[in-house]
Order: C-alpha cells, then structure tokens, then sequence
C-alpha cells in the first residue's frame, strides 16, 4: 500500500530581508485510500508543504524527511516525483502558450505511465473523463491554461487528476475562487479518484465549504509552519465554527 | 516579463512608413549618409558588427561567397553584370545597407520561369559564404501564369549584403523560401523586393537560425489588382546573435491581399530578435485585405525582443487590416508545471517550441521544407540544452 511519510520537514525561502523559515518541523502520513484534510489560515505554510513535496526550486529543505513508499522523494527531480506517483493540483495552474491540452494530457500520459497510451482507447479516455467534468470538447484544443476561466482552470487539474491516477494527490486551494456548481463538479471528480481507494489525498484548504463534498478521514489544523492540531472529520466543524484563532495566537512567532 | 531585458513592446505611434526612414529609396549609396545609430531604422541594429556594410569600409573580396543555382529544365539561368536592364525594377533600396550593395555588385544571378511554365521541382539556390566579403544581387522572374518554388540556402561564414527582387507576371505562383543557417561568425543584410503582378500569388518563407548579424527587409509591392502576398518568417535566435526581420506591405492597388505572420524563439544571454512590420495601404488601395502578425517565445532570461507593428490606413474603403504583436515567455513556473505532470526538462521545452512554431510550419505548404524546418528547431534546441 503505498504510503507517503513526512517527517519533522523542515523548509525555507528565500525572501527580501534574507531567509525565512516557512515550514518548522511537519510530521504528516498519508496511506492509499485516505483523506487528508489540511486547513488553516492564510500563511500559516500549507501551500508551501504541498509546493515542498512537489519540489518547487523556490523552496529550499533544510531538514526533515519525505518518503514515498520507502524512497527518498526529496532526492528526486520534480518530474521524477510526478512519476513516482505524486500529483499536485495547483492553486494557480500556469499558461503555457503553444501547446494543446490534448497533446499535453497526452505527453503528461505517456510520460507517467512510461508508454503511450493507444491513440485509440486515449482518445475516448480523455473524451469520457471531459465530459464527467462538464467540459466542452472543443476545450481540448485550446493551450494549457491560457484565456481559462478559474473554474476551467480547477477542472483542467481535476481532469489530469482522474487521467494520471497517482498514488498521493495533493489539492491546493482547489476550492477557492469557484462557485457552488463549479465546485460540486470538481469535487465529484476528486471523489471518483477517491472511491478507487487507490489514491490517498492531500486535501489543503482554507474553508470547510470544499469538505461537504469532500469527506476527510483526517482534519489538520496547520498554524504557524506545523501542524497545531489533528483530529477528525468533526474537527473541521469546530473550525467552522470557532475559526482560526486560538490557532493563530497560540503559534504567533512572528 | 519585463518591458526592457526580456522583451518589450512597443507599438508605434503615429509615424508614416516613408517619414520613418532618413532618406528617400535610392540605388546610389551616396544619397544615403552613413547611420549613426539613432536612425529610426537603425536604432536596433548593431552597427559595431555590420563588419563596414554601412559604412563603405567593408571591401568585396572576391571569391568571398559562392552561389550555385540548380533548376528544372524549362528554366533560364544566368549571370549578369550590373547594366542588365532587368535588374533593380521591384524596388528600390530604402537604406544605406541595400543602396551600397546594389552600388557595388559586379554581378547577378537571373532566373527566370518563362510564361506558363509550372514547375514541379524547386529551383535551388545556394550561396554559401567562404569567410569572404560580397554585395549580391539575384533576379528571380517568373513569366505570366508560370509557378515555381525556390528555396535560396545561406550556409558557411561570409559578410554578405545584397538585394534580392522576385518579379511575378500576371497570375504567377511564387513561393520562396529563403534559409539564413550561417555559420556563428556571418554578417548578412539583404533587402527582399517582390512585384506581384495582377492576380498572382507571392507567398515568402524566411527562416533564420544562424550568423551573428542578420538583418532583412522583405518588402511587397503590387503591379496589379487581385493579387496577394503571404510572409511567412520563423526565427530561432540564440545567445548574442541579432536577428531583424523588417517587412513592408506596400498596398499601392486596390484589391489585394496581404497576411504577414512572422513567430520567434528566442534563448541565451544577449539573444536580440527584431520585427518591425510596416504595412501601407494607400489611398487608392481600395478593397484591401491585410493582416499582420509577430509572436515571440522567450525561453530564457537575457534575451531581448523589439516587436513594432505598424499600420498605415489612407483609405477607410478596405475589406480589412488588423495586426497583433506578443512577447510570451516560457519561464520557470512553466517549466515546474509541465515537469510536475512528470514530463522531463527537455521533453518540456521541446513541447513548447514545437507547438509554438507548428501552426506556422503547417502553413508553409511545402512538406519537405516543413520537415527540414522541424528538425532544424529540434536542433537548435538541442544545442541550447547541451
């Protein structure tokens, strides 16, 4: 069973005045199958764990390990981790000008299963997960990202979610800047990946909103470069109701 | 993407095309002073490494670039001298550059199509610089109705200036593809004349990977109505190579056609592209189609873009005229997001040339040209990465 172990990670960045420490110390396992939900308030560092297991350059490891499966994740390349097994939805997906969704579904495909998938069956693949995702076809032609609404954009890393199967997925604020429908229908996509039992989630949100849909096993209360608290599903409902607060106050440093 | 070191553009304002230019067209290096720099048509060049073109000190060396023609039976080929009365009639030089090597060639080459006559293999030139100094000028003609392909290749090292004129009879089909693969150390700046008679179709290919300096002017002018004109352009510009593309549409009868789509990757420190995309549609030009278009890809810090489309409208009696200009880059958090999808480095930045430069390589038309331009980009980008 494939297990992600984060342990004592620690993580810096370079910022205007020197370096700053973001991450102090994350101690966090996720198993195949589970559901993973990370909230906390805004720069308390849980984009910069999910951009740190990703292996973003702007961020720098100073201690602490991650393993995937036994292996050392932070040895690895960005593109090795990918294929290794982690997948990691962005927050802000980026343009990349010139290149088709299609044919970067396609070479993402080809690159993380190690062949090329059969034009044949590919096709349809990407046509029935588009259409689960209530998106247009004509949407496969268009460059990765470029002129997307937020909610395409949200859709379009769901899309590659369902299509890439990993083992640990990592969504970052994929809730935010999406209305209600929006986020049922990506959250569905989310939940299909789940019901694989397959894939463990790393769910990095804000708001609890983004949890009706998406039912964590796990709740994380993320304050202040670690995790503050930990509990279950009924965790995300005191934090509904009580906010951030005794969370922020309690781990101010800064 | 910042406005000065990795790309800039700047749309001009209102200046007329001829206003521009510090002097008036000429075939007389005399009537043109030699630039300083802040010329508007000089300001982006490096006159420092023009090796003397724009300043008379640059000296013809003899045997200092060949040029070999290969054609399909049917089709005349000669060389002249400098009195021929064919030469000089689709333009005229429009800076000092173009006026000095159309005062100093001693001969040309003239190929000609006669009327009627269809080729079905291309004619094939290739000049290929020998680490000497020349000014050329080359006549392509084609007769009424008549249609050709010819691809002219520029290899080796040279300082090469010339002017090239393609004279399309009524109803001809020409396409042309001119390839700039010099060697690193080659200085070339040639002016590109095309008259395309009435009804016929002028459809130019330029293609610059190689040479220090590159600097060309491909410009179209009309002799009749129902004509049109396609340029095509794809530069590859690596560190401290300059590499100007600088096209005029001169639409000077009513009732033509003209589409300009220029695309340019850009990568290493130094790397300098520069479009200017002048087109005019004067005031008797009724019924004028034009568009105009410059993209450029930045793969790296450190290189620079001067992208400026200009158009110049004095009849509103026009089917339409548009043009766009872009400067993208392809920066780090492209490349963490297509390597995040566990594509490797280099797959990845191929993935996104390629795609850049795949529409406009599809609307060569030319198969064989379009896979030697493929594989040209893939190797470009190989070197790059190595």
């Amino acid at each position: 069973m494939a297990t992600l172990e984060i342990r004592d990670l620690h993580v810096t960045v370079e910022v205007e005045n020197g370096t700053k420490e973001i991450l102090k110390g994350v101690d966090l396992t996720v198993k195949q199958g589970e559901t993973h939900a990370i909230m906390g308030p805004n720069g308390s560092g849980k984009s910069t764990l999910a951009y740190s297991l990703a292996g973003h350059p702007k961020y720098t490891i100073t201690g602490g390990t991650v393993t995937l499966d036994g292996e050392d994740v932070l040895e690895m390349s960005v593109d090795e981790r990918a294929r290794a097994g982690l997948f990691l939805a962005m927050q802000y997906p980026v343009e990349v000008p010139g290149v088709s969704v299609s044919n970067f579904l396609r070479t993402s495909a080809t690159a993380i299963r190690g062949e090329a998938p059969k034009l044949r069956t590919w096709v349809k693949e990407v046509k029935e997960a588009m259409e689960r995702l209530n998106m247009d076809p004509a949407f496969a032609e268009r460059n990765v990202n470029e002129g997307f609404s937020g909610g395409e954009k949200k859709r379009h890393e769901i899309l590659q979610l369902e299509l890439l199967k990993p083992k640990v997925a990592i969504l970052d604020e994929t809730d935010s800047g999406l209305d209600v429908d929006a986020l049922r229908v990506v959250s569905e996509g989310v939940n299909r990946v789940r019901e694989s039992g397959e894939v463990g989630t790393l769910l990095i949100t804000h708001y609890t909103r983004i949890l009706r849909y998406i039912k964590p096993d796990h709740v994380h209360v993320f304050a202040n470069g670690r995790i503050a608290e930990s509990g279950g599903a009924e965790l995300a409902d005191q934090l509904e109701a009580e906010g951030y607060d005794k969370y922020v106050k309690g781990g101010a440093s800064e | 993407m910042g406005s000065t070191t990795s790309g800039s553009i700047a749309v001009a304002a209102e200046s007329t095309v001829a206003t521009r230019m510090s002097a008036p067209p000429s075939y007389d290096v005399a009537d043109f002073a030699v630039p300083h720099g802040r010329e508007e048509e000089w300001r982006f060049t490096p006159l420092e490494r023009l090796r003397g073109l724009h300043d008379g000190t640059a000296t013809a060396t003899g045997e200092g670039v060949k040029v070999a023609v290969e054609a399909p039976e049917g089709v005349t080929v000669e060389t002249v001298g400098r009195d021929d009365a064919r030469l000089g009639r689709a333009g005229t030089p429009v800076d000092r550059v173009a006026a000095q090597a159309y005062s100093a060639f001693d001969q040309a080459s003239v190929v000609t199509v006669p009327k009627e006559t269809v080729l079905t293999e291309p004619v094939r030139i290739a000049v290929h610089g020998e680490g000497g100094t020349a000014y050329g000028h080359q006549l392509i003609e084609l007769g009424a109705f008549a249609e050709a392909l010819v691809v002219i290749d520029h290899t080796g090292d040279a300082v090469l200036a010339a002017n090239v004129d393609f004279v399309l009879g009524d109803g001809a089909k020409l396409t042309v593809v001119s390839v700039q693969d010099w060697d690193d150390k080659a200085v070339h700046v040639a002016q590109h004349n095309a008259l395309v008679g009435r009804d016929a179709s002028f459809k130019s290919v330029v293609v610059t990977f190689g040479g220090d300096v590159v600097r060309l002017h491909p410009r179209v002018s009309y002799a009749g109505p129902g004509a049109e004109a396609e340029l095509f352009g794809l530069y590859f510009t690596d560190a401290g190579q300059h590499q100007e593309h600088r096209l005029l549409v001169d639409h000077n009868v009513p009732h033509c056609k003209s589409n300009v789509v220029y695309k340019g990757a850009l990568q290493g420190d130094d790397a300098h592209a520069v479009w200017i995309g002048d087109v005019l549609i004067e005031a008797k030009a009724e019924g004028t189609d034009t568009y105009e278009m410059n993209r450029n890809l930045v793969l790296t810090d450190g290189a620079r873009v001067d992208s400026v489309p200009n158009l110049e409208i004095e009849t509103g009696e026009i089917v339409g005229a548009g043009h766009a200009s872009a400067t993208g880059r392809f920066d780090d958090e492209q490349l963490f997001y297509l390597m995040a999808r566990g594509i490797p480095e280099k797959d990845a930045r191929r993935l996104v040339v390629r795609g850049f430069f795949a529409e406009l390589v599809q609307q060569i038309g030319v198969p064989d040209i379009e896979e030697r331009l493929i594989a040209k980009i893939e190797e470009e980008l190989e070197a790059a990465v190595a």
